[in-house]
């Protein structure tokens, strides 16, 4: 039943159906990393390029294991091709751009085991999308993180100048100011859905 | 952060009870949030979330805690998350056989058990450590501390969000249900407004132990 | 780490991670196939209550695909691109009662996937059932619970053309209120959108699977 269109599901990933906020995707992440904006922006761009290799992989094994029956082994074959594939693009990344490394390597082993990331691999597949549709819901999700990312790390910057009781100081805050982004998100609810 | 010391091999009381209270993982640490949020929009739903979680992280700590001596230190995360992986694929199709419609409830869900930190952080603190009955009393503690948190926050988004619990009707036709608190910015909501409960009442017994040194 | 690394040899570290692997491996052929037959049987009987709700009186389901000159039995392998899947249902006697396909659509959220039931007979939609959704409780989700909406699926004209190309009316959703034809969805008001994905996904696998389901309706009798 794959027959939304690219546009239909970029938006639905990054606006309405928000990894973070809507499908609660990457959250340890999301409460962990967005204290400041500086390291926010570019995690969430790891984030998306690490989303992007896992799609692309997951894609392949699961032609493969359809291929061969082996649908049972798919959880485990996904985790450790991800896991082995983003440890191979941080090597070469290493390797012939130490610039980009610097900026994104340090985030890249945190992130393998990201529910956002097999998450990915694992709705393309619920979903049977082909491979552009996959990349596409990848990208879009990325997108999305890195969204609810730059905003929540925008907003506690905001907060560390204003008075907040001590009690309510920590995750609590964190969560409640998470729970408003998500509603005004759900706004964004009804995009793509008229032709 | 363990605070056992590595060679204690006595079992305690509190080998279970860490993980039930002090440092539970849903209200204390703040671990694995990704399903604590997604699948608790009832009670039923976080409490099979639960147990499943449980189950994994019981019998992967027994496996990991009978060959951790075998296991080189390189290879030992690779190893750990294989073992994870292959009882989550047990409880995923034990789920299966037993109720389909709990499957499609839980979604995804029940297979990103993989990525959950609780299981991963179990392994490598406790179980890689300990003897195998020791980290499976442990590793219950914490299962069951999950559960009882996934179960307060689904129990609590189901009452307000609905009026029921375990699908019962709780209050009258009158009941105007919070329809916000099944969405997903109820998840948050209800998370946050725990965590604060939790935060009130450390602060206030920390209070009466000032006050008794005090006097 | 203390001071003296202790490199471990490479062979060990494969063979640690291969018997490993390999005692994974058991438990979960293990499980897949212990658990096989009670999947499949439990497949079966939550298809089996989702046709028997939307075509009332039905007592056995099979399952077809259409391919592209007709239809054929399904195999239980992943149907190529382009066939739609269908469930034939039939009553105590055999006879063959309807025909169920799934449709889906865009809604408010998400797609929403709902089931509809076809009479040969009456060339038209006899019931709808939701397979999935997001759309907001309390307002979405009336497409289940608001019996005026259910009763545009009590008799949905869907007959196809003479020259059994595509349906004579394309299924629609109007305004709510503004209904004047059997072929025509009456939405529900503060639900257009969700009501609109319905009208939606039912033409379009209406109109791909109906035309071929007229012409080839006899290899459906048992």
């Amino acid at each position: 039943m794959a027959h939304e269109t690219l546009s239909q599901i970029f938006i639905s990933t990054l606006l309405t159906n928000n990894f973070v906020l809507a499908m609660f995707l990457g959250l340890c992440p999301f409460l962990g990393v967005s204290g400041r904006l500086d390291t926010a922006f570019p995690m969430g761009v790891a984030t998306t390029f690490v989303m992007l290799v896992a799609s692309l992989c997951a894609y392949g094994l699961n032609l493969l294991l359809g291929y061969f029956n082996l649908e049972f082994l798919r959880l485990i074959s996904y985790i450790v091709v991800i896991a082995s594939s983003v440890q191979l693009v941080e090597m070469i990344m290493k390797k012939y751009s130490p610039a980009l490394f610097r900026a994104l390597g340090i985030y890249l082993p945190l992130i393998t085991t990201n529910c956002a990331v097999l998450g990915v691999a694992l709705f393309q597949t619920s979903r049977e999308y082909d491979l552009a549709q996959s990349l596409t819901f990848s990208l879009g999700g990325g997108a999305g993180f890195t969204l609810a990312l730059v905003l929540m790390a925008s907003l506690r910057e905001r907060l560390q100048l204003s008075n907040v009781p001590t009690l309510v100081q920590g995750t609590a805050l964190s969560l409640i100011l998470a729970g408003l982004l998500s509603l005004t998100f759900m706004g964004f609810a009804g995009l793509g859905g008229l032709e | 952060m363990s605070l056992i010391k590595q060679e204690d091999d006595a079992i305690t009381f509190d080998t279970f009870m860490e993980g039930v209270w002090r440092q539970n993982p849903v209200f204390v640490m703040v671990l694995g949030m990704c399903p604590t949020l997604a699948v608790t929009v009832s009670a039923v739903n976080a409490l099979s979330m639960g147990i499943a979680t449980a189950f994994v992280l019981v019998s992967s700590c027994f496996l990991i805690s009978l060959i951790r001596n075998l296991v080189p230190k390189e290879v030992r995360i690779a190893t750990y998350i294989v073992i994870i992986a292959t009882f989550v694929t047990l409880v995923d199709y034990l789920i299966q056989a037993g109720s389909l419609k709990l499957y499609e409830a839980l979604g995804a869900f029940i297979q990103l058990i993989v990525v959950n930190c609780i299981i991963l952080g179990r392994a490598e603190a406790h179980a890689s450590k300990n003897p195998p009955l020791k980290a499976v009393i442990n590793a219950l503690g914490m299962g069951v501390g999950f559960t009882i948190g996934l179960f307060a926050l689904g129990g609590t988004r189901e009452i307000l969000g609905a009026g029921k619990l375990f699908g019962i009707s709780l209050f009258g036709e009158h009941f105007q249900p919070w329809v916000v608190m099944v969405l997903p910015p109820g998840g948050f909501f209800v998370l946050g407004g725990w965590l604060l409960l939790f935060s009130l009442l450390r602060s206030k017994s920390e209070n009466k132990e000032e006050h008794r040194h005090g006097a | 780490m203390s001071a003296t690394v202790q490199v471990t040899p490479g062979s060990k570290m494969i063979i640690t991670m291969g018997l490993v692997a390999s005692l994974c491996g058991v438990l979960i052929v293990g499980a897949f196939e212990s658990t096989r037959d009670a999947i499949a049987d439990n497949k079966r009987i939550m298809i089996e209550r989702a046709v028997f709700k939307v075509l009332p009186g039905a007592a056995s389901v099979r399952e077809y695909i259409t391919t592209p000159s007709g239809i054929q039995a399904w195999s239980g392998a992943t149907p190529p691109a382009g066939a739609l899947k269908f469930y034939a249902a039939y009553d105590q006697a055999g006879l063959l009662k309807g025909v169920a396909a799934e449709a889906s659509g865009k809604g408010y959220a998400d797609v929403v996937r709902v089931l509809y039931g076809y009479d040969l007979k009456c060339q038209c939609i006899i019931g709808i059932g939701v397979v999935s959704m997001r759309e907001t409780p309390g307002i979405g989700d009336k497409i289940i619970t608001d019996q005026a909406f259910l009763k545009n699926f009590e008799a949905l004209d869907v007959r196809v053309n003479t020259e059994l190309t595509a349906l004579s009316n394309a299924v629609k959703t109007v305004k709510h209120g503004s209904k004047q034809n059997t072929w025509e969805i009456d939405a529900i008001a503060g639900a257009t959108i969700t009501s609109k994905a319905v009208g939606r996904g039912i033409n379009e696998s209406a109109q791909a699977l109906l035309p071929k389901l007229v012409s080839h309706s006899g290899e459906l009798q048992p």
